[in-house]
């Protein structure tokens, strides 16, 4: 039980269950025979509220007296209610009074709450009195979000303004900062009054600042609390937060495959023709092409967005001398796996920036914000975050608080991701890279139990970093030749091995990329991959990947030929922390037609095991795989495999028959 | 989510309360039951990163489970007679996953189990109780671990569920007309348990769970209302099963979640909250939904649920030292199948059963 002591009862206490046990189940039984039979006499009503005092989540009897109070209201003849116009009010007031002894047995009662909230509903009692109620509960227990919802409840229903309970939430805080239930209902009421631009809340940056001092004295004050991080998180996030999507970046700016990124929120849905303006000498005109969401499910959100075009014939010819048109499109990358890809370090060489092949090192193009009105905003917000910035760092030089540093670390990307959004020619600020990243180690130090939580940021930042310059970036991309005569393949591969990167990011930057080597790193997601849609040959060896299910991004590459996943986790691991986030029948985000009906079980292979891998890779068409090291790489699942994927021709470095 | 319906039994609402379930009356399964530990007590060696000098004392929970299951007229028992359905789906299913459901007579449950059924379809929390959303998933999810929802009226009992459901996609409880995302999780689940989810309108019903999230990435009972990790487990859920994930900030969600985990390896449901062994479930599965787990030390969580047992009788309580009870048995034990823990069988985070069962009815032939 919630905070009973394990100790056994003493006789006499024992003696005093067995009373009381005897007592409700006495009750219990009694109630049963008049709630079965529809008896609501007064006797009955009496044995029901005894019950529901002593028993506060008994449902059936709150239901009863449901029932009892409109049977007894209809059985009111007009001819009465004229004589007693009171006594409908009474039958009421006896709810309210049941409810309230129910409360004080167990204020966290859904029953009891509820069946207020049906007497208030039918128009019985008035908002002073519920306010009175409300304090009293509240001041017993400040967090009781059952008090807290019904506060919300009854302000609806008696039409309180925002503001009024805002200033609620403003004396509740006052008394302790440390309430986080007064802290939410802050940033739900300011929501409001925020977007309904309510007098005194537009513009918004002034109600944010005085937001922000307001938090600040609670977060100077303990900052070990967390009560108040989060609200600060949501104060930040509503200065920093780009409200209406950008487009960021696209790849290449003119070519066979046309790819856009967009920021700015988590995903986006209506990309199209209309709301994406392509403009190159190449094709005709907008209005054929479809942009197709990179996403693993079927919502039509991503954040990643990829379209076709058709060129004009005429055109085309001009474009060859172009060098971007050198995009090495999906019928290069077909022809070059047909060579076995061979992981090893001696394939590669170092790049060297040739005048020639310069063009092939495409970065993908930022666009850069140039509304001015939004520069106007941009000020305030880069100021305000510059001012936290400073506010943090002396918190920070007196106390070694977690969450002020994981603050710090956030405020200087949001900073540098403002800059760059924003950037003029002439702006050279600092960008804060190795600043956080030091933070973030630090972090994994201070706080051991979230260390992976951290990694994970780091390793964000990292890949920010490697990705942000030309230079930084072509320090880990390397020529891949193959030695075999035949073979005119060359391609640009970007390592990024060894760096004990724990999950992906950048990949707006990454866009052009083909072959991709992110062995020896500590990967268990592929998620953001599917942005990469020219990548053919991809390298995930010596990873920490648990499930074939967190493979579902790579059904979205369509050139994807070479894949290495060996040495990670597949097999090793009896919870999937990806089944959800990939199409099944347990998420209904496949139709009736998913089934395995024409595949034919292989001896030892159980269905039930297997269907993860087997509905990732029969959308996968690749031609050579490399699966071993991993617990489920036995002879009878290679067997599934090769049944599989017909297309297979290298597996774990043996050609097939 | 039963959750706090249970929680609402408190200490200091309930003045008293007989902590234990006697245990003078002698097992007659004892003897079919044989540790599950057998090969670990001669090692303190870490498996899957655990060391298992702390152990779980499957044995005991076993025995103490059908304990509870055979005491009906003690207070305990009796304070929770109209949520018993609820009880047996927490005792069954820690059952199953310890291995031993074998031992239960699986037909008397069954049997009793229909007897719960209302003429409106839905199940009440007990024989002549008043039909409620709360019981009739229980009396799904015990059905669907005996591979027994045949003996069911799936039209019956899904026109129920789905008769709930409100304009605006939300749900209601039962008639009466309360609505929660609690109910959401709980139609959308049994719904698809019963392979009927299309006969809801799917759309509204994630529409409405998503008004309902807030800034910290969380969930409420309703629009407006504070997150809480049970409540979250509910709307997370509800969306992992209508492929409704990407509504989600993960990012943002999780790092609040992974902050529930507090020094002494425990987890609490709210920002600063004591910790609770039944928010090993209600946290971990929502992490483990959003691919976060990673997020928190699952080691000294272990640790933190194995410190919370009852070494002696049996039995898993909220916090060290406390008295146990069947519901954090329950959610003990599933926090540690979901945390990897040896010997046990892996739950679905989402349908809250076996793995093995939620396989058997998504993809028996």
């Amino acid at each position: 039980m919630h905070g009973r002591p394990r100790k056994p009862p003493t006789p006499e206490e024992e003696k005093a269950y067995d009373a009381k046990a005897a007592k409700l189940r006495s009750l219990q039984t009694q109630f049963l025979h008049f709630h079965h039979n529809q008896i609501y006499t007064k006797e009955a009503l009496e044995v029901c509220a005894k019950l529901v005092e002593s028993n506060p989540e008994y449902i059936t009897a709150w239901n009863y007296r449901k029932l009892a109070v409109e049977h007894i209201v209809s059985s009111h003849s007009e001819s009465d209610l004229e004589s007693d116009p009171d006594c409908i009010k009474s039958i009421f007031k006896e709810e309210l009074r049941v409810t309230e002894r129910a409360l004080a047995k167990n204020y966290k009662s859904y029953g009891a709450w509820y069946h207020r909230k049906w007497v208030l509903r039918k128009g019985h009692s008035s908002i002073d009195r519920e306010l009175q109620l409300l304090q009293v509960f509240l001041k017993q227990d400040t967090r009781n979000f059952h008090a807290w919802n019904y506060r919300r409840f009854v302000a609806a229903l008696k039409n309180r303004s925002d503001e009024e309970e805002l200033q609620f939430t403003t004396d509740m805080i006052n008394d302790n900062f440390s309430n986080y239930s007064a802290w939410h209902n802050r940033s739900v009421l300011l929501s409001h009054l925020l977007e309904k631009k309510v007098d005194g809340y537009f513009p918004k940056e002034k109600v944010l600042t005085e937001e922000n001092d307001l938090v600040h004295q609670a977060l100077f004050t303990d900052p070990d609390d967390q009560s108040g991080w989060f609200y600060h998180h949501w104060l930040l996030d509503q200065i920093v937060k780009i409200k209406t999507p950008l487009l960021v970046y696209t790849w290449p700016p003119h070519g066979s495959n046309l790819e856009v990124w967009v920021d700015g929120c988590l995903d986006v849905e209506g990309v199209n023709s209309s709301t994406i303006t392509i403009e190159s000498s190449m094709h005709d005109t907008n209005k054929d092409l479809v942009w197709k969401p990179l996403s693993t499910n079927n919502s039509g959100r991503a954040q990643a967005w990829v379209t076709h075009l058709s060129f004009l014939e005429e055109k085309l010819h001009f474009s060859q001398a172009n060098p971007i048109k050198v995009t090495m499109g999906h019928s290069e990358g077909i022809k070059a796996v047909s060579d076995m890809i061979s992981w090893g370090d001696k394939k590669f060489h170092s790049y060297e920036a040739r005048p020639m092949e310069s063009s092939q090192i495409n970065f993908s193009n930022p666009l850069k914000n140039s509304d001015d009105n939004d520069l106007m905003a941009y000020k305030w917000n880069a100021e305000t975050v510059a001012n936290e910035i400073s506010l943090f760092r002396e918190l920070l030089s007196e106390t070694d608080c977690k969450i002020g540093k994981l603050t710090l670390a956030r405020l200087l990307t949001a900073l540098d991701a403002m800059i760059l959004y924003n950037k003029t020619s002439d702006s050279n600020e600092v960008v804060h890279f190795e600043e956080v990243l030091e933070l973030y180690s630090d972090l994994m130090k201070v706080d051991p139990p979230h260390s992976q939580f951290y990694k994970d940021e780091y390793s964000l930042v990292l890949l920010q970093q490697l990705t942000s310059t030309p230079e930084s970036l072509l320090r880990h991309c390397y020529h891949y030749r193959d030695s075999s005569p035949s073979s005119i393949n060359s391609y640009i591969c970007l390592r990024l091995c060894n760096l004990s990167l724990s999950r992906i990011g950048s990949i707006e930057q990454l866009l052009w990329i083909q072959m991709l080597d992110l062995s020896h790193n500590h990967l268990h997601s592929v998620e953001g991959l599917e942005a990469m849609q020219l990548l053919s040959c991809l390298n995930l060896s010596n990873n920490k990947i648990g499930s074939f299910s967190a493979l579902e991004p790579l059904k979205l590459l369509k050139s994807l030929k070479a894949l290495n996943i060996s040495y990670n986790e597949f097999g090793a691991h009896s919870v999937d922390t990806r089944r959800y986030s990939c199409s099944s029948p347990l998420n209904h985000t496949v139709g009736a037609d998913w089934n395995f009906g024409d595949w034919n079980p292989i001896d030892g292979i159980d269905f039930t095991n297997c269907w993860e891998a087997f509905s990732i890779f029969k959308d996968l068409k690749l031609t050579q795989l490399e699966i071993i090291g991993n617990v489920i790489a036995e002879e009878n699942f290679k067997l599934f495999l090769v049944k599989v994927m017909p297309s297979l021709k290298w597996l774990d470095g043996v050609e097939l028959q | 989510m039963k959750e706090d319906l249970y929680l609402s039994l408190q200490p200091d609402t309930l003045p008293s309360f007989r902590h234990l379930i006697g245990s003078s009356e002698p097992l007659s399964t004892a003897g079919a039951l044989t540790p599950l530990r057998s090969e670990a007590n001669s090692s303190s060696d870490f498996i899957n990163g655990y060391r298992m000098g702390e152990e779980l004392e499957a044995e005991k929970h076993v025995n103490y489970i059908l304990s509870v299951e055979k005491k009906k007229d003690d207070f305990e028992s009796v304070v929770m007679e109209h949520i018993r359905i609820n009880g047996a789906y927490w005792g069954l299913t820690t059952l199953d996953l310890l291995g031993k459901i074998g031992v239960v007579d699986s037909e008397e449950v069954v049997s009793w189990i229909l007897k719960c059924q209302h003429e409106s379809g839905g199940f009440g929390g007990n024989i002549g109780h008043d039909p409620h959303v709360l019981y009739t998933l229980s009396a799904i999810q015990i059905l669907a671990l005996f591979d027994k929802i045949n003996v069911l009226d799936i039209d019956k009992v899904s026109n129920y569920i789905v008769g709930l459901q409100n304009e605006d996609g939300s749900f209601s409880g039962d008639m009466w007309g309360e609505v929660d995302t609690r109910f959401s999780y709980i139609a959308i689940c049994s719904l698809a348990l019963l392979h009927c989810l299309d006969k809801i309108n799917v759309e509204k019903a994630v529409k409405y769970i998503v008004s309902c999230k807030n800034l910290d990435g969380g969930f409420g009972c309703t629009p407006g209302a504070e997150s809480h990790a049970g409540q979250i487990f509910c709307c997370v859920a509800a969306l992992a099963i209508t492929g409704s994930l990407h509504q989600i900030d993960k990012d943002l969600l999780g790092w609040w979640l992974c902050e529930r985990q507090v020094k002494s390896g425990g987890l609490n449901g709210r920002p600063e909250k004591l910790p609770d062994v039944c928010y090993s479930w209600w946290v971990l599965s929502s992490l483990t939904m959003i691919d976060r787990v990673h997020w928190i030390d699952k080691e000294k969580l272990v640790k933190y649920i194995l410190d919370c047992q009852d070494k002696e009788k049996g039995g898993i309580s909220d916090r060290p030292d406390d008295a146990v009870d069947v519901f954090h048995t329950y959610f003990g034990v599933a926090g540690l199948s979901l945390l990897e823990y040896p010997g046990l069988k892996a739950i679905d985070p989402a349908y809250a059963l076996p793995v093995d069962v939620v396989n058997r009815i998504f993809f028996g032939r």
